[in-house]
């Protein structure tokens, strides 16, 4: 345990009886909420971008700073022993969180989109050849597309996406058509970031698997929300960003099957990720160090380690609930103004809501929104073929997190008021 | 609500609802693309050249009511103008939205264009102000390629 997972007094959280949040002690938390935006109260639901961070995890960064720094894994002094055990100590905190069955199968990387390049020019590089595919679906982020073109070209291998209904689902059996003879990798996301659909991850993990095909999952959106058990999945990498899930920007994990990863070449060469060097011949380090070359981020990761610290604290699956209750009144009361559609309609959904109104530009919403104090993001959602898909330049997207309330769900609806009355 | 009025001027309000020389030019000798990558606007500014003067300016295309309204009060401005006196307005134009007009600019010479002046309280929007202004500068260099405001 971390000395900042155990800072965590789980009962200072939850309501013991109804298994459900105490608010107030929640959103006292989060010190950025307490602030004002253009003179009205900060209602932040921009969280699919970025979560804010809990004092904790601030201070965790802070203590680290002032009282370890020193790198790890090479001194013998007592400050670089005391750091590399409080980094060690964030690896297994990971290693719980998401039920993998060894700490070396989780690397440090800066985020989702540093661990999908390093499947792609490591796993990727190794064994997909000219005339191979790779299979990712019609929802995937900018990040789960780009890393696979850029090796597509480079091997002459072949790009294949999995289509979605209207509803922003994946098309299960057309997933299945797709899986052939020369796929070498699934790579797919567990959460759309701008739909909001949960895929059928196991089902979809199953139906690869029995085509020999390894999955990779971009678990960025899924992680924050939901429990995710590595092994129950049995997906062969999962990804995912420390920023979103309260943590700090700069860091996240990719997990990895062990007799994958020790298979991959390196990812990057340098400090740390070997055992031995000479002009001759350089022998790689174990897992996981053989992909963390050079020194990481320290601080990042024992943040990290505090923020799913504090996630166990207030139990994912009441900070699933509430974000759904959330969902559920926000899309209803969405739906029912005139001119509103909503965006992504799939039966299985994370806290995002995606919409536009009928004549009015999502960056107008945003910037007007704004002016009341409320954060969303408006745009593509770096997910430019699914505007496509749906016909639209941009959406106005309200995501939310643990510490955001009905009230503030009011506030955005009396927002979208406002940019109507604007526009009337 | 004071500051958000000063951006959502009537008039601009009132181009993005009805934009002047929405149409495609079918004798355009120029022509650009512009792209707006964070927002999705993407517009097409069809210009005919004589010699020197703009005969006839329209464009097409999606985007915020900001960026249509500009486009579509730019075509308004610049239309009969040379090309010279186009890029002065744009000029003109974009220090008014940056805020760096000079203190003792007389903003009558942009004439009707001064309503977008509340731009530049929102830095973020200056790019969707300006997005139909660079597409007419590469339209009349003659740049094929299309234009970003990112």
């Amino acid at each position: 345990m971390t000395t900042a997972a155990r800072r965590i007094d789980p009962h200072q959280h939850t309501v013991p009886a109804g298994g459900g949040l105490n608010m107030k002690q929640v959103r006292a938390d989060f010190p950025i909420l307490q602030q004002t935006v253009h003179g009205k109260p900060l209602v932040y639901l921009d969280n699919a971008a970025t979560s804010q961070k809990p004092r904790v995890v601030i201070d965790a960064i802070v203590r680290y700073y002032e009282g370890t720094n020193a790198n790890i894994h090479r001194g013998v002094h007592f400050l670089a022993e005391k750091a590399t055990e409080e980094y060690e100590a964030a690896r297994l905190t990971v290693q719980e969180f998401i039920n993998a069955a060894h700490s070396r199968e989780i690397i440090f990387v800066r985020g989702a989109t540093e661990g999908i390049n390093l499947v792609a020019q490591t796993f990727g590089r190794a064994n997909i050849q000219s005339g191979d595919e790779v299979l990712i679906t019609a929802m995937e982020h900018h990040s789960n597309i780009v890393p696979w073109q850029i090796l597509c070209d480079e091997k002459r291998a072949k790009l294949r996406v999995a289509p979605i209904n209207d509803e922003g689902e994946l098309l299960l059996e057309e997933f299945a058509n797709l899986l052939g003879p020369r796929t070498k990798l699934a790579a797919v996301t567990h959460v759309s970031n701008a739909l909001g659909t949960i895929d059928p991850l196991k089902r979809m993990v199953e139906l690869a698997h029995s085509r020999n095909v390894p999955v990779l999952v971009d678990g960025a959106q899924a992680v924050p929300h939901m429990k995710v058990d590595v092994q129950a999945l049995d997906c062969d990498f999962y990804t995912f960003s420390g920023h979103k899930v309260y943590g700090p920007t700069g860091i996240g994990v990719l997990y990895g099957k062990a007799v994958l990863l020790q298979a991959m070449p390196p990812y990057q060469g340098g400090g740390d990720m070997i055992s031995s060097v000479t002009f001759d011949k350089t022998i790689y380090n174990k897992l996981p160090y053989k992909f963390e070359a050079g020194t990481p981020d320290i601080a990042g990761v024992i943040g990290l380690g505090a923020a799913l610290a504090y996630v166990n604290g207030l139990g994912i699956e009441n900070i699933g609930a509430h974000e759904h209750d959330l969902l559920v009144y926000a899309t209803e009361a969405l739906s029912a103004i005139p001119g509103v559609r909503v965006i992504g309609t799939a039966k299985e959904k994370a806290a995002v809501v995606s919409f536009v109104i009928e004549g009015i530009h999502p960056h107008d919403i945003g910037t007007i929104l704004d002016q009341e104090g409320i954060a969303i993001r408006t745009g593509h959602h770096c997910s430019q073929p699914i505007m496509e898909r749906f016909g639209i330049p941009a959406t106005a997207r309200a995501s939310f997190a643990v510490y955001n309330t009905r009230q503030e769900v009011d506030a955005l609806l009396r927002g979208i008021g406002k940019v109507r009355e604007v526009f009337a | 609500m004071s500051d958000l009025r000063d951006l959502y001027q009537d008039v601009i309000l009132e181009h993005s609802k009805t934009p002047r020389n929405y149409r495609e030019l079918p004798a355009a000798n120029h022509k650009a693309e512009g792209f707006n990558p964070l927002c999705g606007d993407r517009f097409t500014v069809y210009v005919t050249l004589d010699g020197d003067a703009i005969r006839d300016v329209s464009f097409q295309g999606s985007g915020c009511a900001i960026s249509k309204a500009s486009a579509s009060m730019m075509t308004q401005s610049v239309k009969g103008k040379t090309t010279a006196e186009a890029e002065k307005i744009f000029g003109r134009f974009h220090e008014m939205v940056t805020g760096h007009a000079p203190a003792n600019q007389d903003e009558s010479e942009l004439g009707k264009l001064a309503v977008f002046s509340g731009v530049s309280e929102f830095p973020v929007r200056v790019k969707c102000a300006t997005l139909a202004w660079h597409t007419l500068h590469a339209a009349l260099e003659g740049t094929q390629d299309s234009v970003s405001t990112e």
